[in-house]
């Protein structure tokens, strides 16, 4: 064994321990927030330089650690090949800059005496379930490295424990916890009928199964990775939850959560029950009715947030669209609209939390002439908007080019619908995304209803409402934060919204976010040659399952 | 492989149960459906391992009259498990009581704001689209919007 490949695979559970130790860390430091601050964002730059390395070493076949050195049927396994690694970098990048972002707005509120200290633990944890869930080789380490982050994204999500967010986590952790049960009857079945649990020797073993009890598993399998990716008939819960959350960690979760059942969906599709068709068929047509459904509930919504989270929604359609196709070229362009979802929606969520900041509101019925007073908000908005909207140069524009041209390869009736749902989401979507921009940022301040702005109390004498944003319905009643979108969600005491200036730190998070967007789009070629490669790979299915045999040298099959 | 008969026919019971808990509006109830389903599936992970046998102890019995040390393993896990997530919906229950003296999960902030919508006439509301202000507005019922948060009113 080489020096370069050791130093990969001692690098791999490293991604997943730093943040868990950064995590004890920051709990320890909760009393010395610069402090707290500091590990966080050092472990999650350490895990992105590790991610970069990880990328690199799994360009020539996928990299396995057996923990506890355990031969790999009998032991854990981390598995590393392309596509994890992939996923793991773009993840972490955008955790990191929307960690950045969180720090610029707990810093600007001046919270220090509040208790979002844990906040840091919190959100490194999630990490650290993320990575886990990317590098697992085990099914049932997929379920911890899920059951990790989603305790983390509970906590989070009900920051502050305020009545909507409660309710919003009320729902949101009932869905979770009862499609982890699913995922834990999917895994007691697969243990049942292959005796393993480990995901190459399944999909070596699977083939054996009878086709029925097959469908049945992977049925239970779908099921639970579609409710937590937001496929159509399960992803309900999904717009009532996330609006509600503070803006950082709406924008971690609009990038991260999804896409890891969204990896679970890519991994099962492809490793684990390759050509199955009626799973096949049936992923289509959810594909199909999760992009069209998503895209006509953002365009009815008047809410940023919302609609937001509805094209979140409509856009998994893409994903899963690509991956049903099973073909190198749909799985490619699967991946590579995952990476470039990641990024988008993470920006613009961030967007969304400046939005509120600097108008108030993120009702747009409620704010005006923002393109004006903040234009440099107006082009962090804009960029990503018309790149989810697939405006040709950009990112989106070439990712659903290429799920287009693999579904176009394909064929089949299903998938020339597939093809016009695709294209028609597109435009829905960017009919939603022009609303907002529309009304909020072009529409001069004065064509506010002036109804909505002399109830709102500017009592600070600002002659010109920048957004006529009012704080809360009725300014002067109960709810009194200066704008929702900080961490608590309630306290404080003004109850006049001021015109704030955008935040430094936050807006140059937010910036970097969307600088990382479109540099896709600049190494759109190569990073495309990459998810390609990876897909054929995923495809092919035997560089995977060599992989972790090889390291089995002791192959003693259990049972 | 083999299992227990009665074993599955205790697990079918306690699905059964189970999801008629967590179809109730109580939230109390929606627990108690939770950690059921819970036992339920644990129990089903516990009969993926097969037959039961001896402890899983080397020496003390034959490797054939064994039964399966994973599947105990992954049950413990599951279980631990079960416990974090029981300990966060309680406090969050308990929570929603603390805030709202009540135990029921309502209806919907958005079906309620369609229906006044459209008893209003179809006046748009935006009160009720602005999710930062459901703090506001009661999350309850309507004759309670009222009382709790008169700003959430149209009056």
């Amino acid at each position: 064994m080489n020096p370069a490949s050791t130093l990969v695979e001692s690098l791999m559970p490293l991604t997943v321990l730093l943040p868990l130790l950064g995590a004890g860390a920051a709990l320890v430091l909760v009393s010395r927030p610069t402090l707290q601050r500091v590990v966080s964002v050092l472990v999650l730059v350490a895990v992105v330089a590790i991610s970069v390395v990880l990328v690199a070493g799994a360009a020539d076949g996928p990299r396995v650690v057996t923990l506890g050195s355990w031969p790999a049927p009998l032991g854990i396994t981390l598995v590393a090949d392309q596509l994890s690694t992939i996923m793991l970098l773009t993840s972490m990048t955008v955790t990191l800059l929307v960690l950045l972002y969180a720090i610029g707005q707990g810093s600007s509120d001046d919270d220090s005496r509040t208790p979002v200290s844990i906040f840091h633990p919190t959100y490194l944890v999630l990490t650290a379930g993320v990575a886990n869930a990317f590098l697992s080789g085990d099914l049932f380490n997929l379920y911890v490295g899920f059951e990790v982050l989603l305790m983390a994204s509970y906590v989070l999500l009900t920051l502050g424990g305020t009545r909507s967010r409660v309710r919003a986590g009320l729902t949101y952790v009932v869905v979770n916890v009862l499609s982890s049960l699913v995922f834990l009857i999917g895994i007691a079945l697969v243990y049942g009928a292959v005796g393993t649990l480990n995901l190459a020797q399944i999909s070596t073993r699977m083939a054996t199964v009878p086709p029925g009890v097959q469908l049945a598993i992977h049925l239970v399998l779908l099921t639970a990775f579609g409710i937590k990716a937001a496929v159509f008939p399960l992803s309900a819960w999904l717009p009532d939850s996330y609006p509600t959350a503070a803006a950082p960690v709406t924008a971690v979760f609009a990038g991260l959560l999804t896409k890891v059942g969204v990896y679970s969906i890519i991994r099962t599709q492809t490793l684990l029950f390759p050509g199955d068709t009626v799973a096949r068929d049936i992923l289509m047509i959810a594909a199909l009715a999760t992009m069209v459904v998503g895209a006509l509930g953002a365009v009815a919504q008047e809410d940023i947030k919302r609609v937001l989270s509805f094209t979140l929604v409509s856009h998994i359609g893409y994903m899963i669209f690509g991956v049903a196709l099973a073909t190198p070229a749909g799985v490619g362009a699967a991946i590579f609209y995952v990476v470039h979802h990641i990024t988008v929606q993470a920006t613009l969520f961030a967007v969304a939390g400046l939005v509120e900041r600097v108008g108030g509101s993120t009702s747009v019925t409620r704010l005006a002439g923002l393109a004006a007073t903040s234009p440099l908000l107006a082009v962090l908005y804009f960029v990503p908007a018309v790149n989810l909207g697939g405006i040709p140069p950009l990112s989106g524009f070439i990712g659903k080019l290429g799920l287009v041209e693999a579904g176009v390869q394909d064929g089949s009736v299903l998938a020339w619908l597939l093809v016009a749902g695709a294209v028609l989401t597109s435009l829905l979507t960017l009919y939603a995304v022009a609303k907002v921009w529309v009304l909020a940022f072009w529409r001069p301040a004065e064509a506010l209803p002036a109804e909505r702005s002399d109830d709102g109390g500017y009592e600070g004498g600002h002659p010109v409402p920048i957004g006529a944003g009012r704080p809360r319905p009725g300014a002067s009643g109960a709810g009194s934060a200066a704008y929702s979108g900080d961490f608590l969600g309630a306290s404080s005491s003004v109850a006049v919204w001021r015109p704030v200036a955008l935040p430094r730190m936050m807006t140059a998070a937010t910036s970097g976010l969307m600088a990382v967007g479109l540099s896709i789009t600049l190494v759109a070629g190569p990073l495309y040659t990459l998810t390609d490669r990876a897909a054929a790979d995923l495809v092919a299915r035997t560089p995977y399952i060599s992989a972790v045999f090889a390291q089995a040298t002791d192959d003693r099959v259990t049972r | 492989m083999s299992t227990s008969l009665l074993l599955l026919v205790l697990i079918a019971l306690l699905y059964t149960a189970g999801i008629y808990l967590v179809l109730d509006r109580s939230l109390t109830r929606v627990l108690l459906g939770v950690l059921v389903l819970g036992n339920a599936t644990n129990l089903l992970v516990i009969s993926a391992g097969g037959p039961f046998g001896a402890a899983a102890l080397v020496g003390r019995a034959p490797e054939q009259a064994m039964s399966d040390a994973l599947v105990q393993a992954l049950v413990l896990t599951a279980i631990v498990i079960t416990l974090g997530v029981s300990a966060f919906l309680l406090s969050i229950i308990h929570r929603t009581w603390a805030l709202d003296r009540e135990d029921d999960l309502t209806e919907d902030t958005e079906d309620r704001s369609v229906r006044r919508r459209l008893a209003r006439g179809d006046q748009v509301d935006e009160d009720e689209f602005d999710t930062a202000g459901c703090e506001a507005t009661s999350d309850t019922d309507d004759e309670r919007a009222g009382s709790v948060a008169p700003a959430g009113g149209p009056a």
